[in-house]
Parts: structure tokens; sequence; C-alpha cells
């Protein structure tokens, strides 16, 4: 493992699987450069989308990714398949480090490691038919042998998401949003992937799509033992499809547990406000919940807070919170909390 | 034909009473009935939630309310719009304009395409309260950047003359609140007002509708597809499928009892924060129906799983589940006492 281990303490728990974690991510970080300047463009600034994020994913476990709009999830995931260059940091899939390998070597990778899209419209090829865009996979990684073997795969993986594979002629814009998700899983499967990042896979959807496609997504993992980096800023679905949740806030993770008792015991004084702020379709309860209302904004990235990034939101900020950098810290388990107040 | 058979003059009269509307469009495939037959009421200072899926004709409703629905292709073909008692279809254009953006205020699903991206967000505010509440230019000032304070928009008096392109896409939803609110509306219409935002922003925002309501009386519909969001924030909810109204009543009947197989099988699709296990979700097999080609009979019936011969060729009206509660449903007291029976077995 290169890089930093200073957070690697609480990562023991879910690496303890005999063959290691299926995805090692260590100190990650994504900074856009910001230039100015009009014939001479000089960077200027940066974006810090993802600052220092370490985590693990052992075979066949879901890890939940939420946070508000700009936090840093999808740049996140975009950095573990390397369709973003990481600024620094380490990522390792199955022991091998991705972030210095050649496009050569990545090659085989990217049949293992796959992305399913919040906008299945916009992620599939208007002028390709569904038998295509699935098929295509199998033969850009030479997985699918001659025609008649290719069509049989293609028929096979759109029974598994539920589909009629009389339906392979027909083009994208023939389907409903959820049959568009629906290819699109289907085509992720097509590689035999070990890991998928799920970015947003239900929130374009209808509720009643929704627990089909997430039905199909739990099926899958337990079925061909797929490791979920699940991205959504829907905490109950998120709740609901996760082993443990990492809560993201400003490029940086606040407070990382297993999904029941990040729920049951939030310690983070943002996961607490974010979670009261999802409401529960139970009118009784809601009667009775706690609400937290946070003031204002998320910050700007470009010029984030000092010490603590959330701190100019935090009910419980003192000036201390703008002097330390809080690390995330292991409060027994697995439970990890970046926070000096707790 | 209307399903509340009470006169308009001796009953005591709602705020806004919809009555048997109907609204459908002219496309390329044929006729959309969007809204068929709805009929819903709102009182002063209450919040009626109106949920359903994309397409379901949410938005259709709210738009004829307005009388904003584009004709063509759009017509409204039936029903009533009574406010305070007069019937809004019968006004004209002019009356009409003084309504919108008066006395009700109307938060629409696409904020960029209702803010007018020449003028500052300051003059937009202004113009309104100008012409609904008779101000002069250093009072309306003063009022705008009062409300962008109250929505929380950061920094009201130096936001008061930038355009819309300049601020975010949660900072433009809150100018847009801010001038739905800003004439005092008695009643507001949110039509997925808080769904783009994130959740703290959404709870920033609709913590403050419910106070409008409170302190001020007004009345709030609620549009959205999130079942939570109606949970907490309003007393009276109606459900939509396909054009029409299938369950309605008090919040805490529709989610403890509901009566509708859909209403039924929604709230249990939808996972919950405060779920103990994470067992599978119920689902809800096949899709939503395409209005074109509506099936014979209740629009839920090849979805459902206590349909009968009778659902396949009879559409069911709304009829009584108990109190103010009603469903739209043939087979809606089996399914009450299946649930019962579930209740007694656990
Ligand atoms: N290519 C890019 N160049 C510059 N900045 C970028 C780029 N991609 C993302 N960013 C910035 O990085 C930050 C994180 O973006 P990201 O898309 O990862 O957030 P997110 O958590 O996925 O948000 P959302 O919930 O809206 O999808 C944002 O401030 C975004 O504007
Ligand atoms: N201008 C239009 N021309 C043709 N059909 C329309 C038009 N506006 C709406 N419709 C149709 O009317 C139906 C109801 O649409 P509506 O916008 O009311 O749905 P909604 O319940 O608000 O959905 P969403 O949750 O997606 O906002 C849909 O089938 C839609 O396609
Ligand atoms: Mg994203
Ligand atoms: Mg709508």
């Amino acid at each position: 493992m290169t890089g930093e281990s200073r957070h690697a303490d609480g990562e023991r728990a879910a690496a303890s699987s005999p063959d290691g974690p299926t995805l090692s991510v260590r100190d990650l970080q994504v900074h856009f450069p910001i230039t100015s300047g009009f014939l001479i463009r000089r960077q200027t600034g940066a974006v810090k989308a993802v600052d220092g994020v370490t985590f693990d994913i052992a075979p066949g476990e879901t890890l939940g990714l939420v946070g508000e709009s700009g936090s840093g999830k999808t740049t996140t995931g975009r950095a573990i398949l390397q369709l973003q260059r990481p600024t620094a940091g380490s990522v390792e899939f199955r022991g091998v480090e991705l972030t210095s390998i050649s496009a050569k070597k990545m090659r085989p990778f990217r049949s293992e490691m796959q992305i399913i899209f919040q906008d299945p419209y916009g992620s599939l090829n208007p002028r390709m038919s569904a038998g295509r865009i699935i098929g295509e996979p199998l033969t850009v990684h030479g997985l699918g042998g001659d025609q008649d073997q290719r069509l049989e795969r293609v028929a096979e993986l759109l029974k598994r998401v539920g589909m009629n594979p009389a339906m392979m002629g027909r083009y994208p814009h023939e389907f409903s949003g959820g049959q568009r998700q629906r290819i699109g899983i289907a085509r992720a499967l097509a590689g035999a992937p070990s890991f998928i990042v799920c970015d947003e896979p239900v929130s374009a959807l209808d509720v009643s799509i929704q627990a089909q496609i997430l039905n199909l997504l739990s099926d899958l993992q337990t079925e061909f033992n797929i490791s979920y980096l699940f991205i959504a800023h829907d905490l109950s679905v998120v709740r609901h499809i996760s082993d443990r949740v990492a809560v993201m806030y400003l490029g940086k993770i606040m407070e990382m547990a297993t999904s029941v008792e990040l729920y049951e015991n939030p310690m983070h004084p943002y996961t607490r406000a974010l979670m009261s702020a999802v409401p529960i379709p139970d009118p009784a309860l809601e009667r009775q919940r706690e609400r937290i209302v946070l003031a204002g904004d998320i910050p700007s990235p470009i010029n984030p807070p000092s010490g603590c990034v959330f701190r100019t939101r935090c009910p419980i900020a003192t000036d201390e919170c703008g002097e330390v950098l809080p690390d995330l810290v292991d409060h027994g388990g697995g439970h990890q909390v970046a926070c000096i107040k707790v | 034909m209307t399903s509340d058979p009470a006169p308009v003059a001796n009953a005591a009269p709602h705020l806004l009473d919809v009555r048997n509307l109907a609204t459908r469009f002219a496309t390329a495939e044929g006729c959309v009935q969007a809204v068929d037959g709805v009929s819903f009421h709102i009182d002063e200072g209450e919040t009626l939630g109106l949920v359903g899926e994309s397409g379901c004709g949410k938005s259709v409703t709210s738009l004829s309310v307005m009388r904003l629905i584009p004709t063509p292709p759009g017509e409204i073909t039936d029903g009533s719009v009574l406010f305070e008692g007069t019937d809004l279809q019968t006004l004209s254009e002019r009356e009409m304009r003084r309504v919108r953006g008066g006395s009700i205020g109307m938060i629409f699903q696409e904020p960029m395409t209702s803010l007018n991206p020449v003028l500052t967000i300051g003059r937009q505010i202004t113009e309104a309260l100008g012409i609904h509440l008779d101000l002069n230019k250093g009072a309306a000032r003063n009022r705008a950047i009062e409300i962008l304070a109250r929505v929380g928009l950061p920094d009201p008096a130096s936001r008061f003359s930038d355009y819309p392109h300049h601020l975010s896409g949660g900072q433009r939803q809150r100018v847009m609140i801010a001038m739905a609110i800003s004439c005092n509306p008695k009643l507001l219409i949110a039509d997925e007002a808080t769904t783009a935002l994130d959740v703290t922003i959404q709870a920033q925002i609709l913590e403050l509708l419910q106070s409008l309501c409170e302190e001020l009386r007004m009345a709030l519909l609620i549009i959205t597809h999130n079942l939570g969001v109606v949970a907490r924030y309003a007393q009276r909810v109606a459900v939509m499928y396909a054009g029409k109204i299938i369950e309605t009543g008090a919040a805490d009947e529709i989610y403890t009892t509901p009566r509708h197989p859909y209403t039924k099988a929604l709230l249990s699709s939808v996972p919950r924060l405060d779920a103990i296990t994470t067992t599978r979700l119920t689902s809800i097999e096949g899709e939503i129906p395409d209005l074109v080609n509506l099936p014979e009979g209740c629009a839920f019936a090849p979805r459902c799983r206590w349909v009968v011969d009778r659902c396949r060729v009879e559409s069911p009206e709304l009829g009584p589940s108990g109190g103010s509660h009603t469903a739209a449903c043939w087979e809606q007291d089996r399914i009450d006492h299946d649930r019962l029976a579930e209740l007694q077995q656990s």
C-alpha cells in the first residue's frame, strides 16, 4: 500500500475478508485547476473536489456515498475508475495500484470495473440498438465469442435484468426510464465486473420503478458477489442498499460507519442534520422527530473554510474548529468521525 | 356530474374548491386526458399534499387551476375552480393576472423558465409588489430584500441587482419562492418546489413555508412525488394516478390505512430512513400507463394484486372509506379486510 495511512486503522474491519478488499482508496485527492488570464492562462486556484478520501470496499460489499450536490461524490467515483486522473493518493483494485498504471495495462480492468449512471438516456448512444449497446463491451473486451454466442449472451443479460430479449432491436428512445436503466445495468454486467460504481442509478426514476431497480441491483450483487460504490443524495435509498455508508461534505468524508450504526447513532453534527432533514413517510412519527435546520448553503469548494469545512453551518462549532483540521477518528467498530467535538 | 353535491352558497366555502376538473391535450399520438374529473379543496391555513408518479397529471392540475394551460394543444374541457367563492374560469384574462402572483402564488417546477433572464431578480420581485401591493419604489425594494433574506438568500441587498444566471440552481429556486410569497398570497401552489434542491435546503424552505401557513394562515398545495415531504408537512393528502385522484383523506389515515392498492403499493415501495431491516422492497410490477392508450376500466388494474373482472370494464369513482377518507377502488373493503387479517397474524 502506498500513500498516507493516517486513517488506515479504522479500515481494518472492512478489510478483514481473507482475500483483502476489492478496492482500497487512500487519501484520494482530485483538484481541478482554475485558470485565468486572457492571453497567458495561469492557474489561480483549485477546486478541491475530492480532498483526502480513504476507504475500502470488501468483495460483495456495498459502500454508500452520500452528500449534498457538489460534495465530490461523482468525482470520487470517476477517479477510482481512472476516468479522472487523481491529483494524489492511491487507488488499489484487487491489490493493483491503478493511479500509476498505463492506459494499456488499465484495459483489462475496464471490464472488471464498471459504472452505471443517473441519466440512463444521456449515457446510452441513441443511434445504437439495445442489443448493440449491451453487446459492445463483449466485443471491446473480446469476451463475446462469435456472433451467435454474443447474441445469446445479450439475450441472457436482457433476461437477467428483467427484460424481454425480443426488445434487443429497439432503440433507447423507445424504452421507458426504468427500462433504459435496466439496459445500462445489462451493459455494465456484460463485462462480468467485480466492482460497479452506481452513480445515482435510481434518482431519475419514479418510486415504483426505483424499487424494481434497487431489488435488481441487490439480486445481482448476491448472485455475482459484486462490490458496489453506491452514490446517491437520497439517504433513505442509501441506507436501504448499503452495508456501510460514508458521508461526504466539500470533498471530505465527515463520518463513516455501518449503515445500521450510522442511522442509529449518527455522531457528526452534519450527519445528524442531514438525517433530520430527510422526511419519513409516516405522519405520526414525523410529528415527534427532532428537526435540525442548517442555515445557508454549502460553501464554494474553491475557497473552503479553514479547519473543519463544515464549521460555517455547524450548530456546535467554536473558534477552535476554524483552526484544527479534524482527522477521521475511529470511535469503535469502524465508526469513524471527523469532528473535534465528538 | 359533480362528485360533491353540496350547493356552493350555503356550505362553508372552501378557500379553493376544484370540482370535476378535466384537461386534455391534442398530441401526435392522440388525445391525452391529462386530468380526468379531479375534485379537491383546501381551506385557509391548511396544507394539502398532491402526490403521484411522473406524468399522472399533478402539474397539469395546478396549471389548470391557474389557467396557464397552453391552448392549443391543451384545453380545459370540464369543471370549475372556485377560489373564495368565485369561479376563476369565468374571470377575464386581466382579472386572472391579478390573481396570479397576488392572492394565489405559485412556484413552478422549472425555475429557469419562470424567471426572466434579462431582468435583475430585484426588479422581478419589486415589479410584482408594485402590481399587487401598490408599494412605492423604496418600500418595494425594502420588502423585496426582506423576503430574499427570509428565504435564506445570502447577502440579499447585494444580490438584488444580480441576474438569474448569476445564481446557483438552489438560489434561483429561492428567488422563485421569494417572488411567490412576496405579495402575501392566500394560497401558495408549490409544484416540486424543492425537488431539485439538497435535503438540507429543502428542509429550510419547507420549514419557512410551514411557518407562513401558521403565521399568515396561508393555504399551501404541495405537489410532489416525495411521500416523506407530504407526511411531514401536509394535513390532508390526495393521491393521483393516470389523471385521477384515486384516494384522498387525512394524512394519518392515508399513511396508516391506505385503501387503494396503488397507494398501498406506493407506500411499501419506498425505502425508509427508519427501516429496521434492509430486506427487499415491495416493488410494483409493470410500468405507469400511457395516457393515450389507457386501459378500459380502472387504470391501475393491469398492475393490481387485487384485480377482479369488474375492474377491467368499469372505472371506479371515489367512494367512502370512513370519515373524510375516500378511495376509488371496487375492492377497497377486501383490501382493508386483508390488512386487518395481516395485522392479526403478526
Ligand atoms: N471537470 C471539472 N472541472 C472543474 N470542476 C469540477 C469538474 N468536475 C467537478 N467539478 C467540481 O467539483 C466539485 C465536486 O463535483 P461532483 O460532481 O463530484 O459532485 P457530486 O457530489 O457528484 O454532486 P452532485 O450530487 O450534484 O452530482 C463541484 O464543485 C464541481 O463543480
Ligand atoms: N403541453 C403538453 N402537451 C401534451 N401533453 C402534455 C403537455 N403537458 C403535459 N402533458 C401530458 O399530460 C400528462 C400529465 O403531465 P403532468 O406534467 O401534469 O405530470 P406530473 O404529474 O406533473 O409529472 P411530473 O411528476 O413528472 O412532474 C403527461 O402525460 C404529459 O405528457
Ligand atoms: Mg454527482
Ligand atoms: Mg409535474
